[in-house]
């Protein structure tokens, strides 16, 4: 009776911890990461689901490892990831992922764009991801610095020379230098000079590297930096120097200026990055949703798909997060005002006349961060320690255009198409 | 009977040296072959990307600088206050202690201490401008001042590194045979003949380890360097870290790290030779 009693205890056990290993579907991201992100997505955003899932998060490298030693080994846990654009096309790129095409048409009848749900085929004739939300970089003012903007100049409409004008009245006025940009090792300026600088000034980002225009836009941003706060290159995340008062006007990531805007609303006004002599230059930032090839919770992965692109889900997600709605959902008028003006500059960007979509770079594959480093290479050289422009980006163009061979990217917008890698011209 | 348990000792030592071999021997070789090859064939391609680097000369004369400032006066500091404490009676041990914290904390978190005082909204600067000094926040660790970043960067490492070589010196100090001392002072030896013809070469052991352990440290400085100054002033670990989680390319950060491991055992061997030890007072 004994070891009966035993053996049928342990079959139950093994059996309940069976099933409970199979019904949860582990979703894992890159984004969400900090612990308050995190557990507003496991207790507000997906409380409602009704199938278990498990969200855990991990560091893009580290990602890249981990479903690369997956694939290799043929062995799956994850049945759904979540993460940028540029994260997810190195894996795209080796077939890694389900088609979801049957998903993207079901979304966009629900009017989710096509124009981004385009960029979740990466290149490919096949969905590879489903954009799950997205964000992008504007720039916030405190309203003390209103007072100093150029006579005539509009702030939603700004001009790199009104920028520069603005900043050495304030500088002048105030004695300090007031523009502040994420220079620091872990802001991301890197960004700033593909998404925003280079399209502004050249209208492309890796063709025009070291063209007439870009050398143009070295001077004006030479310009720009002697009214920049030197501490420039010691900052990360922007709210913080705007949140002390050290700065009154700076670029950055809506998540990284939201804890200064969420804070003090009535402080701040958010607006689009100034605009260049070929438009104004923006990058959107999307993170999107995959199913690994090989997932072993395919139907549970698109479940927790369909919930997270609903719009009352998306709204949730805007709230608590500050990543904005993909599909078509209007945030309620009781949302916070932190939210709401960050919403608004997202909106103006994006709805600027003169626009230049940059995309995230594609392709790059593990070289990413060597990519980013010519482009901190460069305005280090040109713009800290003065060295002449043309011989900066003759030698950088060089290292550029190895580094296009090496990785056999293709051009992204707003670069022209290219057969091969990316040319530098 | 003795001979049969010979292979004890070895048995005993077994686990370390395994230990050993394992997570630091196995490593050390996989890290000079990620330097010295590329996609698997011998190759100084990574070396040639980190000489040339636009921060590597930077970082190693930084690197370097730094060392040379900072050990010296934390060996001097740390026999002025050994021989200091050498004499007090009651509250030795309470005095040891406090001059001990700074061992307790870890490097980044003294580097974000001194930042708190020296970054623009810090205690210094608000110190500075209550007492008129200043009129406005003063930038002390921008790429504009680095002689300003430098000076803070070697008070923060003084700060904390000194701990470490004054418990080795009075370690040192407390082996010194009163006797000795005694007997010079009968011969009518001054404090200052005392000290260079009897203790300093008594503590040569304690010196000794006190360099070499603060040299191999100085030239792994990271932590403090980057709370303080980012990426305004590059030093070799701190190459080494960008290249590996920034710019993701392991193979210059194994490049970095193999350079600073023979920078270290360079000093090493230069210490073991140029203070030499009378090997009759070697453990």
């Amino acid at each position: 009776m004994k070891p009966s009693l035993f053996i049928g205890l342990l079959m139950a056990a093994s059996l309940f911890a069976g099933t409970f290993a199979h019904a949860e579907t582990i979703f894992l991201s890159t984004q969400l990461r900090p612990i308050e992100e995190a557990t507003a997505v496991r207790n507000v955003i997906l409380k409602d689901l009704q199938a278990p899932v498990e969200y855990v998060v991990e560091e893009p490298p580290q990602f890249a490892v981990r479903m690369e030693a997956e694939r290799q080994a043929g062995k799956h846990t994850i049945s759904l990831v979540g993460a940028l654009h540029g994260e997810l096309s190195p894996i795209a790129a080796k077939d890694g992922f389900v088609p979801l095409d049957d998903l993207a048409k079901e979304l966009q009848a629900k009017g989710m764009p096509k124009a981004l749900l385009d960029l979740g085929k990466l290149g490919t004739d096949k969905q590879q991801y489903i954009p799950w939300m997205q964000a992008t970089y504007v720039m916030a003012a405190n309203k003390q610095a209103l007072q100093y903007l150029p006579e005539g100049a509009d702030i939603n409409k700004l001009t790199y020379d009104q920028l520069i004008e603005w900043g050495r009245k304030m500088q002048a006025e105030t004695g300090q230098p007031r523009i502040g940009f994420p220079a620091g090792p872990k802001g991301l300026m890197a960004r700033y000079f593909q998404g925003y600088f280079y399209p502004s000034f050249t209208g492309g980002v890796v063709r025009p590297f070291k063209s007439q225009d870009a050398a143009k836009g070295w001077e004006s941003f030479k310009q720009l930096w002697a009214v920049v706060n030197p501490n420039s290159t010691n900052y990360n995340f922007m709210q913080e120097p705007l949140l002390a008062d050290e700065i009154w006007v700076a670029w950055d990531h809506i998540a990284r200026l939201k804890e200064a805007i969420a804070s003090q609303p009535d402080q701040y006004v958010i607006f689009p990055a100034p605009a260049g002599p070929k438009g104004r230059g923006y990058m959107p930032v999307v993170a999107g949703l995959a199913i690994p090839q090989g997932a072993p919770d395919e139907a549970g992965a698109k479940t927790v798909i369909e919930h997270l692109t609903k719009p009352e889900t998306q709204i949730l997600t805007a709230q608590n997060v500050g990543f904005f709605p993909t599909v078509d959902a209007k945030l309620p008028s009781d949302v916070e005002p932190g939210i709401a003006m960050l919403a608004a500059g997202v909106d103006a960007t994006q709805q600027a006349p003169d626009a230049v979509i940059s995309l995230l770079p594609v392709g790059l594959g593990d070289r990413g961060g060597e990519f980013n480093k010519v482009y901190m290479d460069t305005f280090q050289r040109i713009v800290i320690r003065g060295e002449p422009v043309a011989d900066v980006l003759n030698q950088q163009a060089s290292n550029l255009s190895k580094l296009m061979g090496e990785a056999g990217a293709p051009c992204w917008a707003p670069d022209a198409t290219s057969q091969g890698p990316c040319p530098v011209e | 009977m003795p001979n049969n348990k010979s292979w004890i000792p070895y048995l005993l030592i077994a686990p370390s040296v395994i230990f050993l071999a394992l997570l630091f021997l196995l490593p050390l070789v996989q890290t000079i072959w990620l330097a010295v090859s590329e996609g698997g064939v011998p190759s100084l391609a990574n070396l040639q990307t980190m000489a040339g680097d636009l921060n590597f000369r930077l970082a190693i004369r930084n690197t370097f600088l730094l060392t040379l400032a900072v050990v010296p006066i934390q060996i001097l500091i740390a026999l002025a206050m050994g021989s200091m404490v050498a004499k007090v009676g009651a509250g030795r041990e309470t005095i040891l202690w406090i001059w001990t914290i700074p061992l307790g904390i870890s490097d980044l978190a003294a580097g974000l201490l001194w930042l708190s005082i020296l970054q623009n909204s810090g205690y210094l600067n608000s110190l500075l401008f209550n007492l008129g000094v200043i009129e406005r926040q003063a930038n002390w660790l921008s790429y504009q001042t680095p002689i300003a970043l430098f000076f803070a960067i070697a008070v923060a490492e003084i700060w904390r590194g000194t701990a470490i070589v004054m418990v080795i010196i009075v370690a040192g100090l407390n082996q010194v045979p009163k006797e000795f001392r005694e007997a010079a002072e009968v011969f009518g030896a001054g404090r200052w003949t005392r000290f260079l013809r009897i203790t300093l070469p008594l503590i040569k052991p304690a010196l000794q380890s006190a360099l070499i352990l603060r040299t191999v440290l100085a030239f792994e400085v990271f932590a403090v360097v980057y709370a303080l100054g980012g990426s305004n002033m590059p030093v070799l670990v701190g190459e080494a870290y960008t290249w590996q989680n920034q710019n993701q390319n392991y193979g210059v950060a194994a490049a970095y790290a193999v350079l600073i491991m023979v920078i270290s055992l360079a000093a090493t061997l230069v210490y073991l030779k140029a203070v030499k030890v009378d090997p009759e007072r070697l453990p």
